[in-house]
């Protein structure tokens, strides 16, 4: 035996030792979901920098004493300095507070946008794939029609009655949101139904529901969760087309669409940077690491990977 | 099994058809299936692909609900038709009754661990407190031979041998009296087959159970079963004890089956009945017997009439066979 071959010998004999104490078994405790996330470098990152956009927007009066809708006339398109961080607009205003505050609401949208319709549809998709059926057909035509609508009337209609605002933003993006994660989550549970695991639930006569959702939904959870990710971003960029268009956010109120919006002219474009890239970055930077969290969240929750 | 024997399942004509879609017509998967299940044995199903094996297993369970016919079952207090009780009464057969799939990649939830998956039903069992639930799933895995402390792993973490125990382990959980084990065996390779087949033979005895064992592999059903009934598109065509059977065979289809199994000998020239063509659809089912497009005895009278069932005794058994010439064969049986 050579001597690489007994410290072979002697690590696997150790490995044993361990694993007949029980040693190794006890240090998988705590959450395996968790432990895979932790161990997901690009996941993490997404996380760090999302966290610190989000608390950076909650706890925008702590980091700037400026309101993003004061207009400072004797400070016309400022570039950044000591006072400005982000420099200042076409009307004075604090470009750092306007991205701050801006996200405030960017976010919200967004993100409300996004989960609603995720939840309607994930619901929904669900349980009509499971069950089958006359609900089934139902909630497909239903789908369908809320696809082929478009999107652009769908917001005219909405903000002639309702008028404009950051709620019914949110209801539209919801509305016309929930169709694709529906078609997703029934699409998956109609092949997850067929599984031999689920047979066996049946055999045993549990609940619908608990099968449906408690045994069935998360298996069926990691590509809606990335389409949730790839919908919060396109919703953060749809906001801004719409409240460029004047349907969606008010412009006075600032966020990350608007301040963009604000500097789509040749002149500033080329002249005050300051305007557009801090906040095109900013943009970038939320909507890559949500991205980051979705692929990680996926990751965990896909049972063919280990942790 | 010559001594009394109480049946436990009694399946009369039972049918499950599938309507098709956009047609008229329907696909008859099990099509008259008259059966009985005596408490205690072992009753081998076996029968090509698409012959209906599987869907008259789930149909016994009720987890596809058959079209047509009586399935009764013998419970402690008194015989009950299980095609006639609601969903909810069903409760009272699902403890009677369980199932062993044939896929253990997809008979395990991949997002739960063992614990997890097997939770639920305990709960709704009447198994209130976790420590009684763990302690029920331990001592299961234990029987299957497998350690306690597996309930805290994913399926992932199993080979299909361990993973085809844990589910039977599963369809233990609250002590049913008959088992189906639908190809329970079919995914394994050849050793770890012995292994799981061992396994079910030693927890019948332990448990009292009664099978119902379907598979495709002729060997394995001599193995482990008692009785064996072999069907083809949808119906029965022989039943009879095993050894009978094997040795025996009075149908036509049985014997061309039979044939078809690999003896491991080089001097062994048996003759091979081989079967011509496809097994015919099941949605447009050959007139008279069913087998007779491809049987090698068929005559005209197997083209026009359905042969009924009919009971021989042999050596003191019942050996039953649904072939207009099984008299013959009788016979011929007799003479040697």
């Amino acid at each position: 035996m050579t001597f690489g071959e007994k410290r072979f010998h002697k690590k696997l004999d150790k490995i044993r030792r361990l694993e007949e104490e029980g040693v190794l078994a006890k240090k998988k405790k705590g959450s395996r979901a968790l432990s895979k996330f932790m161990s997901n470098k690009m996941a993490m990152l997404g996380l760090v920098i999302f966290t610190i956009i989000f608390l950076a927007c909650i706890f925008a009066p702590l980091l700037t004493s400026y309101r993003p809708e004061v207009v400072d006339l004797t400070n016309l398109m400022k570039p950044p300095s000591k006072d400005h961080i982000f420099g200042t607009d076409k009307v004075g205003r604090d470009l750092f507070a306007r991205v701050l505050y801006g996200g405030r609401v960017s976010i919200l949208v967004a993100g409300g946008g996004a989960l609603g319709g995720a939840l309607i549809g994930v619901l929904v998709g669900s349980f009509a794939g499971y069950r089958g059926g006359w609900l089934d057909k139902i909630t497909m035509r239903l789908s369908e029609v809320f696809m082929s609508f478009p999107q652009l009337i769908l917001v005219l209609v909405m903000v002639t009655i309702m008028g404009q605002s950051t709620r019914n933003i949110i209801i539209i993006f919801v509305i016309t949101g929930w169709s694709g994660i529906y078609r997703q989550a029934r699409a998956a549970m109609l092949s997850i139904r067929e599984e031999e695991y689920v047979q066996a639930l049946h055999a045993f006569g549990l609940n619908d529901m608990l099968i449906c959702f408690k045994h069935m939904l998360p298996n069926a959870l990691s590509p809606i969760i990335v389409n949730i990710t790839i919908n919060i971003a396109a919703f953060i960029l749809e906001e801004a087309s719409l409240s460029f268009l004047g349907l969606g956010v008010p412009m006075e109120v600032a966020t990350w669409g608007n301040i963009l919006n604000a500097s789509q002219d040749m002149y500033t474009l080329q002249n005050a940077w300051w305007i557009w890239l801090p906040v095109g970055v900013v943009i970038s930077l939320f909507v890559m690491s949500i991205n980051f969290v979705g692929d990680g969240v996926r990751d965990t929750t896909d049972s063919s990977i280990q942790g | 099994m010559s001594e009394k024997r109480n049946p436990i399942l009694t399946l009369r004509n039972m049918q499950v058809h599938f309507p098709v879609k956009g047609k008229k017509a329907v696909v008859k998967a099990v099509d008259g299936i008259d059966l009985v299940v005596y408490e205690g044995e072992t009753l081998g199903l076996v029968g090509e692909s698409g012959c209906g094996k599987t869907t008259l297993g789930k149909a016994t369970l009720q987890l596809i609900r058959p079209t047509g016919g009586e399935a009764i079952f013998e419970f402690a207090d008194g015989p009950q038709d299980l095609r006639k009780m609601s969903n909810k009464e069903l409760d009272k057969a699902r403890k009677e009754m369980q199932i062993v799939f044939q896929d253990p990649q997809s008979s395990l939830n991949p997002s739960f661990t063992i614990f997890q998956s097997m939770s639920d039903p305990l709960k709704k069992f009447g198994v209130k407190s976790k420590e009684e639930r763990r302690k029920i799933v331990g001592d299961l895995l234990e029987e299957v031979n497998m350690q306690r402390e597996y309930m805290d792993r994913y399926p992932t973490e199993f080979s299909g041998g361990q993973r085809q125990r844990i589910g039977i382990a599963r369809a233990l959980l609250i002590n049913p009296r008959l088992i189906v084990c639908d190809e329970a065996v079919s995914a394994l390779d050849v050793s770890i087959q012995a292994q799981v087949l061992n396994l079910l033979n030693k927890l019948k005895e332990e448990r009292g159970l009664t099978y119902i064992f379907i598979s495709h592999d002729l060997s394995v059903i001599e193995y482990i079963s008692d009785r064996v009934a072999v069907m083809y598109l949808g119906k029965i065509m022989e039943i009879a004890d095993a050894d009978a059977l094997y040795q025996e065979a009075m149908h036509p289809y049985t014997k061309a089956l039979l044939s078809a199994i690999p003896v491991a000998d080089i001097d062994h020239h048996k003759k091979r009945i081989l079967l011509e063509g496809d097994v015919p659809s099941p949605m447009n089912m050959p007139s008279g017997c069913r087998f007779h497009t491809r049987c090698s005895q068929c005559q005209q009278i197997c083209k026009e009439k359905v042969p009924e069932m009919k009971t021989y005794t042999i050596g003191g058994r019942e050996h039953m066979v649904a072939c207009h010439f099984s008299d013959e064969a009788y016979r011929n049986m007799e003479q040697q």
